[in-house]
């Protein structure tokens, strides 16, 4: 049996630095920071760079710099600028959307929940300008921009949960609150308040996909590291020009389970499955509290859930209480 | 014959775990080996049982079928069949039917001259069902523990088992399994995506290779792990996801009974928290 490495590399290869192949049609030349980390190389590649900046990439960064500014001094100031209680509290502290009473107004003040706006503006700049990034950088280098949609799938559920839910709901209060335990707590929290999740159908598909995704990666990474020894890490080449790595991949799968994708098909079932986790579980964002207030109930309704015997008397709440609780 | 244009050469001898020569055959495209007649007894024998199950309950609905463990007063002792003995010897059939999957995946391996990194990473994955079914209720001294098998009632299993723990989110470990899962989805979507790219560039534009898939990740987020290590990240990513996942409901009851937001009050004993938390 041949020496071949499963967990991490036992040789580094240092050939020259790669600069990387001609771009057809950009502005700007790379920036040729020359680097090779030995830690990197010990997983993958140990070449660091070059990179592409660009007006798309710079603006970018900005923005993004901008958002975590605004997040991090509007914690900051919540503890009164003392550093000590910011570094202790930091996974406790949190920049919150606007109360309901706001409803969709764009004009809150500052210190209650104008900065969230703020924030969530150059955060959501920031992230659209970084997925042109993701396209100009395929086009400039003559390659499809799959990459660019598969990532377009991941900003739908970020804008479903932070902008088309809360306009739908008709108040920014519904978004997500800016901070490392508290949209933690939210998501917890979403869960519950809307009967349980997992009665969620969409909730359902997403988690498929994501278990799906998860598995196909188990399966297609060891596929490859087993045939490497062949070569069959050269996906694109075995594509167009099928070598023995990728006839003892397809046969593993064929004499296993009685079929077997290609070495260009098995990326469209992962693309499709990764794609796929992020816009599902968006739709069943979009459809809670809008059409479906309770999953559960809906569940029960549908014949999906089991009903509890009611155990607790029906307990009447008072317009009054229920009314200064929605405030 | 169903056999791929270039399958015949590959179609040797050898490489079987057990039985020689006797089983090393194929039906249709599936490789047979011993491994794959235990496989075929185990699936046959614990899919009639089911099936045996669902037929002495009255359900109609198919969502509503359902295969349930004994109750916890059998503690770890066999149960009747109709209370729970059924599940336990289809619980015994899966694990026969997963482990001979597992070993007739190292005779093809074998067979084929690849490596095994395939039949480990799905024996994760049984490791993650042997989990649920068998270690922890060992641990918690009751088959009555294992989940239910049915499409809707092993749902309700994990929302009711993840409620009793006031919020399974706040479990570490299985903080870790999402981040893992949500990080090999994401992986799994950049790799799918630059391989589909670098080969469906467009009209009137050659075929890209690695050299190009390099490019782009260096330009885009400059570093590119290459093409043998985006396997490697993938497959430790995917594998860790399932482990954690093992471990987040083997701690579950056996090493920690109460809600696991109370876990995090470790955290208000600190010095660093003292004082600073208002609830």
């Amino acid at each position: 049996m041949g020496s071949y490495s499963s967990i991490y590399n036992r040789i580094q290869v240092r050939g020259p630095f790669d600069p990387g192949v001609p771009l057809k049609h950009s502005s700007d030349t790379r920036i040729q920071s020359k680097a090779f980390s030995y830690w990197l190389g010990k997983i993958g590649d140990p070449q660091l760079g070059p990179l592409y900046l660009g007006w798309s990439g710079a603006a970018s960064l900005a923005f993004g710099f901008i958002a975590i500014e605004i997040i991090g001094l509007n914690m900051w100031a919540s503890v009164d600028w003392d550093p000590y209680a910011f570094v202790r509290n930091i996974a406790f502290l949190s920049l919150d959307p606007p109360p309901a009473k706001y409803g969709l107004n764009p004009l809150v003040p500052l210190g209650d929940g104008g900065w969230w706006i703020l924030a969530g503006f150059f955060l959501t700049s920031s992230i659209l300008l970084w997925w042109v990034r993701s396209y100009t950088r395929a086009r400039a280098l003559g390659m499809g921009t799959h990459t660019s949609w598969a990532f377009a799938s991941a900003i739908f559920l970020y804008l479903s949960l932070g902008l088309f839910r809360p306009i739908l709901m008709g108040s920014w209060s519904e978004a997500v609150p800016f901070g490392i335990i508290t949209h933690l707590n939210w998501t917890a929290s979403v869960s519950v308040l809307y009967g349980n999740w997992y009665y969620n159908p969409f909730h359902m598909l997403s988690i498929v996909f994501l278990y799906g995704s998860t598995m196909l990666f188990a399966m297609h990474g060891a596929t490859i590291l087993a045939v490497s020894r062949f070569g069959g890490e050269r996906e694109a080449e075995e594509i167009v020009d099928r070598g023995t790595a990728a006839e003892r991949g397809a046969l593993f799968w064929r004499w296993t389970m009685g079929f077997n994708a290609t070495f260009e098909s098995i990326h469209r079932w992962a693309w499709w499955f990764a794609v796929l986790t992020t816009f599902t579980g968006a739709i069943g964002v979009l459809l809670t509290g809008t059409v479906v207030d309770n999953w559960y109930l809906w569940g029960v309704k549908h014949g999906i859930a089991p009903s509890y015997p009611s155990v607790y008397p029906s307990f009447p709440i008072p317009d009054e209480a229920a009314r200064s609780v929605m405030q | 014959m169903a056999m791929l244009s270039f399958e015949r050469k590959y179609r040797v001898r050898g490489g079987t775990l057990v039985g020689g020569d006797l089983f090393d055959f194929w039906v249709g495209p599936f490789y047979v080996g011993f491994f794959g007649v235990t496989a075929v007894f185990f699936a046959l024998l614990g899919t009639l049982l089911i099936f045996y199950d669902i037929s002495q309950g009255d359900a109609t609905n198919p969502f509503a079928f359902s295969v349930n463990p004994p109750s916890i007063k059998y503690g770890l002792g066999l149960a009747p069949l109709a209370e729970g003995g059924t599940w336990q010897l289809v619980t015994m059939c899966a694990c026969g039917a997963f482990f001979s999957w597992a070993l007739r995946e190292i005779e093809i391996c074998r067979k084929l001259g690849i490596g095994w990194h395939v039949p480990i990473a799905y024996s994760f994955a049984v490791f993650a069902y042997v989990s649920l079914v068998v270690i922890r209720p060992l641990l918690l001294g009751a088959w009555g523990h294992g989940f239910p098998y049915g499409i809707m009632s092993h749902l309700d299993w994990v929302s009711n088992v993840g409620y009793q723990f006031l919020h399974f989110h706040y479990n570490p470990a299985h903080m870790l399994a999402v981040t893992f899962f949500f990080t090999t989805t994401m992986f799994l979507g950049l790799h799918a995506g630059v391989i589909l790219a670098a080969v469906n560039p467009g009209d009137g534009e050659p075929v890209k290779y690695g050299e190009h898939e390099n490019a782009y990740f260096r330009d885009y987020i400059c570093y590119s792990v290459g093409p043998y290590g985006i396997h490697r990240l993938g497959l430790f990513f995917a594998l860790n996801a399932g482990f954690w996942s093992a471990v987040c409901i083997i701690i579950s009851g056996p090493f920690w009974d109460k809600g696991w937001p109370y876990f995090f009050d470790f955290f208000l004993k600190t010095p660093a928290a003292i004082g600073n938390i208002a609830y």
